[in-house]
């Protein structure tokens, strides 16, 4: 098997819905390629399917047909476990909502992560600490989610993302919360771990303007349908200034 | 996840909704304690009910009497068998064959008989019977004044303390108490008794007595046919004094005095079934009315009495007579551990709707969990930790909690008996295996209980989880 310079692949991929008799058809049939390391900014209106893919593509959902590769694993062939193991080591996600556990500190949702992938505790404590530091919140490292602003807690969240140290991030309308400003704050940082780290990244976000600042490449979704994919020469700019 | 981590988390998520847990954890405990309160109790009434006969060594004796002996003809297992006359005598050959059966540690003849004791020269009527040296550590010399036998044929006595009063010329009050037997046993110890008792004189002894004089061996058989009774008189000195209740004992101790067993075997003291074997006795070897036979374990009774009537003989154990008793036991403490177990199962309902409840109201947790990589594994064995936890934990406080039941209970009984003057007794036994059984088997029941929503919570949905907020 020859390595595929693509760090995500999607062939004619569809996720369908059975609502009572109509059928919903989320992704209809979606086939695209992301290069390792590439910047990618998931556009398109309410509905179009953009998570749906997102969530295809973090493996956290099952195709009705098509198959995703990812980084040469065709996840379709992955069992449940592997997925999990898949999702754990290759794949960093946030979220709209930030979704860190409200139960616990900044530096527990961080290190969650590497419970599950079994790291000896007292390594644990210092990687968290240093992924805290990397967002700028190793001082509230022993604050609750609730004790924080909304963009502290998505830099939280990008720590925790960042734990793994996975090849792919995921992000689904991270600033959808945020004011513009704290919003270019967690933007940056993800240029930044797509820069600095090598991290590949797709963005959902349907704020144009931030797709164009950041992202190299824009794909336009509707309808569950890939209806437009152009490079963004000024967020590739960025990237050569760097 | 490793298991500390998985304590760790599913002790944290425990706190998170404290009260909740709280309570279905006392609901465990409350069901763990019935069930501990239930089987003490079984368990205590059985032990109470055992103590007394175990400890009197009743348990691990069989007595053993001849077939010939028609008084027991009636029964049941001697139908079958060779007809009385023609079965074995128990005689010394017997014994020493029963003594060398396998697990039997000791088989001694019954030597009692009523006979005259002078004290002081008054003479008094009473039964008595001779003690192996074994009964010196049975439990029934307990409360002994004075010492055991110096040997199994020194010529001394222990007195029962009812014999001791009449000695004294004492007036005792039937059914009281508080004889004190070390006041008793004060002039007495280190005195001389005289017994007086009719000996068997074998021809044999006879015989002796004859080949001196005469060379002829066939006399000897043909005057074997009879013995002759000799009146005499031995002297024993009084050695101790027991507290036993005779009317509470078996049959060699209900006796009123006691002597060592060689000591009276070596006396050849006329007994009551001499008379019945008289045709018999070709010699002056003493034909035994019964024999016990002490075995290692209670638990070799059964066999040894297969043996010995195999032999022959007809034999009676206690455990014959509490076969029936122990059978009321079993089928009691499964009662009451049926009873006790259902507040346990109503418990284990309590585990299975906060388990859910928690999936309900984790359900992004648990979605957010599984998309940063926990596998359906990770969360179910969380959710099994949560179950466990509240298991042992309240199986632990359950078990502490029957445990006081049961103290408070054997206080409140102890000074309710004191208060009719009955000695104290322990109603109540938590034993350390029924500690480590109620614990585990509270933990295997949340185990039980946590199977389905820890199945439930392990295939939720990270997609639909994480889709409403
Ligand atoms: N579990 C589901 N059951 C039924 N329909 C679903 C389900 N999940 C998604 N859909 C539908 O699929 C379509 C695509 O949904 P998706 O969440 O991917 O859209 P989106 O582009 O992310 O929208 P938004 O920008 O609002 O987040 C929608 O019409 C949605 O209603
Ligand atoms: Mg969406």
């Amino acid at each position: 098997m020859t390595r595929d310079k693509n760090a995500i692949r999607t062939e004619d991929l569809r996720r369908h819905y059975r609502m009572g008799e109509t059928m919903i058809r989320a992704v209809d049939g979606i086939s695209l390629q992301v290069r390792a390391g590439e910047f990618v900014a998931l556009l398109g209106s309410s509905g179009s399917g953009k998570s749906s893919v997102l969530n295809l593509i973090a493996g956290l959902d099952r195709p009705t047909s098509g198959n995703v590769t990812v980084q040469d694993r065709d996840l379709a062939l992955l069992s449940r476990e592997e997925l999990a193991k898949y999702r754990l080591h290759v794949v960093g996600m946030v979220f709209q909502s930030f979704n860190l556990i409200a139960s616990m500190t900044l530096a527990e949702n961080v290190e969650l992560p590497l419970r599950f992938s079994e790291v000896e505790r007292s390594k644990r404590e210092n990687r968290a600490r240093e992924a805290l530091e990397r967002v700028g919140l190793q001082a509230r490292m022993h604050h609750r989610p609730s004790e924080l602003s909304g963009g502290e807690q998505q830099r939280a969240a990008l720590a925790r993302a960042l734990i793994n140290r996975p090849k792919l991030l995921l992000a689904d309308e991270p600033t959808g919360n945020l004011d513009s400003h704290t919003g270019t704050e967690i933007m940056d940082l993800v240029r930044e771990f797509n820069q600095q780290l090598g991290m590949t990244v797709v963005m959902v976000t349907h704020e144009r303007a931030l797709a164009e600042r950041y992202a190299e490449r824009m794909i336009f979704l509707a309808d569950g349908k890939l209806v437009g994919d152009q490079p963004n020469p000024v967020g590739a700019e960025q990237v050569m200034q760097s | 996840m490793k298991i500390p981590d998985l304590t760790e988390l599913a002790l944290r998520n425990l706190r998170e909704s404290l009260l909740r847990n709280s309570l279905t954890t006392i609901g465990i405990s409350v069901g763990v304690a019935s069930l501990v309160a239930m089987l003490s109790l079984g368990i205590g009434l059985q032990q109470l009910a055992s103590r007394r006969l175990v400890k009197s060594g009743l348990f691990d004796t069989v007595f053993v009497t001849s077939r010939r002996d028609l008084r027991n003809y009636d029964r049941d297992d001697q139908r079958n068998g060779p007809a009385p006359g023609e079965s074995r005598i128990l005689d010394e050959p017997a014994r020493k064959e029963i003594e060398n059966l396998p697990n039997v540690i000791e088989a001694y003849p019954d030597i009692r008989f009523i006979t005259e004791l002078r004290y002081q020269d008054k003479p008094h009527l009473t039964m008595v019977s001779a003690l192996p040296e074994s009964a010196k550590s049975n439990d029934a010399f307990e409360g002994m004044q004075g010492s055991f036998f110096s040997s199994d044929t020194a010529p001394e006595v222990i007195l029962q303390k009812a014999f001791a009063e009449e000695l004294l010329g004492k007036t005792s009050k039937p059914g009281s108490d508080d004889v004190n037997v070390a006041e008793l046993a004060k002039p007495l110890l280190g005195r001389e008794l005289t017994m007086r008792y009719a000996q068997r004189q074998g021809s044999q002894s006879a015989a002796e007595t004859n080949r001196n004089t005469s060379t002829t061996g066939k006399e000897n058989t043909l005057s074997g046919a009879a013995y002759s009774v000799v009146s005499r008189e031995q002297e024993l000195k009084i050695v101790g004094v027991s507290d036993l209740d005779p009317e509470s004992m078996r049959g060699p101790m209900r006796a009123k005095v006691f002597l060592p067993l060689k000591l009276g075997e070596s006396l050849h003291i006329m007994q009551p079934t001499d008379l019945r074997e008289l045709a018999r006795a070709a010699s002056d070897q003493p034909v035994y009315s019964s024999i016990s036979v002490r075995v290692r374990n209670p638990k070799q009774v059964q066999s040894v009495e297969d043996s010995i009537k195999k032999m022959g003989f007809t034999t009676f154990s206690i455990l014959d007579a509490t076969r029936s008793l122990r059978q009321f036991f079993a089928v009691l403490d499964l009662f009451l551990g049926i009873f006790g177990s259902l507040a346990l199962a109503v418990a284990s309902i309590g585990i299975v709707n906060t388990l859910v409840m928690a999936i309900l109201e984790r359900r992004r947790e648990i979605g957010i969990m599984k998309a940063i990589g926990a596998s359906d594994g990770d969360v179910k064995r969380l959710f099994f930790t949560e179950a466990g936890a509240m298991g042992i934990l309240g199986g632990i406080v359950g078990v502490a909690f029957g445990w006081a039941i049961g103290q408070v209970i054997n206080l409140g009984t102890n000074i309710y008996l004191k208060r009719q003057s009955l000695p104290p007794e322990n109603f109540w036994a938590v034993p350390w295996w029924l500690v480590a059984a109620a614990i585990t088997f509270a933990f295997a029941v949340s185990l039980v209980s946590g199977w389905y929503p820890a199945g439930r919570a392990a295939r939720l949905d990270p997609v639909q989880a994480l889709r409403y907020e």
